[in-house]
């Protein structure tokens, strides 16, 4: 819970969250080892120095850990995991909905646990999404599109496997799909950063809510243009919001036209934990003002109501979460922790 | 030490190298740290480069190394070439296709769906829009009416930049000036990426905005991208300015006269 200084209460989920390892023991070959090397990379580009962690903690860290960064240190309500498996890269994946399911085990008022699916494992992952839904209750799933897979180098929305899962997505009540569309992990000369594929499905799947991790950047143009015409289209602010700390105008600048073209019901606050942590990008985010310039410019603000839209309401409605009765919940799993 | 002819030499390739850009960021490769050794013996120029992460897009980094090539051999005393990436998860596929001149889908084979022309293509028109949206702001700043600038041929152009930061953004844009089509001195300076002209000056605003979007996702990217290189590498970053090419000829050159032919990793503050 983050408390203005006025004393009101900003109920916050964290819209993208991991409990990884990407340590040494789990790497399979070589580019397990760059893979969390490269997140490193991104951990030490744009945290401030006071938040920067030593790399085996980065590697590796513990569900206490997390419970800790998040809710006790950090001024998360609630936090939504996201399942990437890099099973090519790791030997027991990277953070598997099983993993990531021991977090929302230990603490099931404060996570909301999503699940992953692939297209090109056919038939046979229809019936393991069946099976995952139905033992997570899922309502979510986080898709990697540019995923190796054996010879594959990644794949589309708009593929007719892919239909066929979001297809079964809707039948068994996962409604939020997050997709991955920002920097991206091996892009050969397929286009990885394309959202176009997102247009298609979200004209098709109406009752199914798209939520495109990192804006599509470096494509935000092309993303805003479709979340525009689609209104199931959502954008996740993982990545996007760290710039807040080292290039806050062009922070402005990303989020002014995001706030013109989606609006303020259409953004959801994400740390990325563990590769930023929510306390620093919280506080920042809080005291954070558009410049003139820019709000004249865009015609756009960004008011303490948007505020509270981004950081928590828009997913509680995206996840059905009753902000108010899940307050008391935690409150009261507080209170009897305490005794 | 190095005699006057190899220090010559040396500048002449850094200079060539100078003008190949990372075509996502439109800033030459010198600048962004990706070069870390030049050797000059005789006519063979032997060239290393890495970039910011082991994943950095091969086709971009197929396309940087084909210009590398290409615009260091255009030098006339220069015989062969080697360009070698460095820490890359496709070093071997890109310096191995490059070695041979093959193209990137001869390299790749049935990884690569497509060759780089559309790709080269795209990012040129990205760079042309990015580079008029930094000119014409410059402009406007500097008192420059709308309804003047909609009308203004490349010659009048030339004139209205008199100073040496306009001057230098000028140029910069007028590089990237035949990316909507052939041009002379008396064609309009500023037409949009089709070629058409600037509508009325009113207009110019919500024009240099849409243009904005496309700097916005660049600099997503560069601002990354440097970061990374820092981080992968333990180096420090500057604090007040990204280094120029001038800190990074003068640097290369101190390390050629004083160190021999050390990369600049093994020689970079840590």
């Amino acid at each position: 819970m983050y408390k203005t200084k006025d004393g009101e209460e900003i109920f916050i989920i964290d819209g993208h969250t991991h409990f990884w390892d990407g340590s040494p023991a789990n790497q399979k070959n070589i580019h397990g080892a760059q893979f969390i090397d490269c997140f490193y990379g991104y951990h030490n580009a744009l945290s401030p120095k006071e938040n920067l962690w030593p790399k085996d903690k980065f590697d590796k860290y513990s569900a206490e850990q997390m419970y800790n960064d998040l809710f006790v240190d950090g001024p998360d309500d609630m936090a939504i995991l996201q399942s990437t498996y890099l099973t090519d890269f790791y030997k027991n994946g990277f953070n598997t909905t099983e993993r990531n399911s021991a977090m929302a085990k230990k603490w099931p008022n404060r996570f909301i646990l999503n699940g992953a699916f692939d297209p090109r494992d056919g038939e046979r992952g229809l019936d393991e999404l069946d099976e995952l839904a139905a033992k997570y209750n899922l309502k979510g799933v986080k898709l990697y599109t540019a995923e190796w897979r054996g010879d594959s180098r990644g794949y589309k929305l708009s593929d007719p496997w892919c239909y066929k899962y979001l297809e079964r997505c809707e039948k068994l009540g996962i409604k939020n799909i997050h997709v991955h569309k920002g920097p991206t992990i091996i892009p050969l000369d397929r286009d990885a950063f394309d959202v176009a594929d997102v247009d298609h499905c979200a004209t098709d799947f109406p009752n199914l809510n798209f939520i495109v991790e990192h804006c599509g950047l470096p494509r935000l143009d092309d993303f805003c243009w479709i979340a525009v015409q689609e209104t199931n289209v959502y954008g996740g602010l993982a990545v996007v919001l760290p710039f807040i700390h080292s290039r806050p105008g062009y922070f402005a600048h990303v989020l002014s036209e995001l706030l013109f073209w989606l609006g303020e019901d259409k953004l959801l606050f994400a740390s990325d934990y563990g590769i930023w942590t929510p306390r620093w990008l919280v506080e920042k985010f809080m005291a954070f003002e558009l410049p003139d310039e820019v709000k004249r410019e865009t015609g756009t603000d960004l008011t303490l109501q948007a505020k509270k839209k981004i950081l928590g309401l828009n997913a509680a409605r995206l996840y059905g979460i009753d902000v108010e009765a899940q307050k008391k919940k935690l409150a009261h799993a507080e209170a009897v922790a305490a005794e | 030490m190095m005699d006057a002819v190899a220090g010559r030499q040396h500048h002449e390739v850094l200079a060539r190298l100078a003008r190949v850009t990372d075509p996502e960021l439109d800033e030459p490769v010198t600048t962004l740290g990706f070069i870390t050794d030049v050797a000059v013996e005789g006519g063979h120029v032997a060239i290393r480069f890495r970039l910011p992460t082991y994943w950095c897009a091969a086709n971009f980094a197929f396309l940087m190394a084909e210009d590398m090539r290409r615009e260091v051999a255009a030098l006339d005393w220069v015989q062969r070439v080697d360009v070698t990436l460095d820490d890359h998860m496709y070093a071997d596929t890109i310096n191995g296709g490059i070695r041979r001149g093959a193209t990137f889908h001869e390299a790749f084979g049935n990884d690569a769906a497509a060759d780089l022309d559309e790709l080269r293509l795209t990012f040129n028109r990205k760079s042309f829009q990015r580079r008029q949206e930094l000119l014409l702001r410059a402009l406007l700043e500097a008192g420059r009416a709308p309804e003047m600038l909609v009308r203004l041929t490349v010659a009048g152009l030339h004139a209205a930049c008199d100073d040496e930061v306009l001057g230098g953004l000028a140029a910069r844009y007028l590089d990237r000036r035949d990316i909507p089509g052939s041009f002379d001195g008396g064609s309009l300076a500023f037409v949009d990426v089709q070629g058409r002209p600037l509508s009325a000056a009113d207009a110019m605003r919500p024009y240099l905005r849409s243009l904005r979007n496309v700097a916005v996702n660049v600099e997503f990217n560069g601002a990354l991208c440097r970061g990374l290189l820092a981080a992968r590498f333990n180096e420090a970053q500057p604090d007040d300015r990204e280094p120029t090419l001038r800190d990074f000829m003068l640097q290369a050159l101190s390390r050629q006269t004083g160190e021999g032919q050390g990369h600049a990793q093994d020689t970079a503050p840590r």
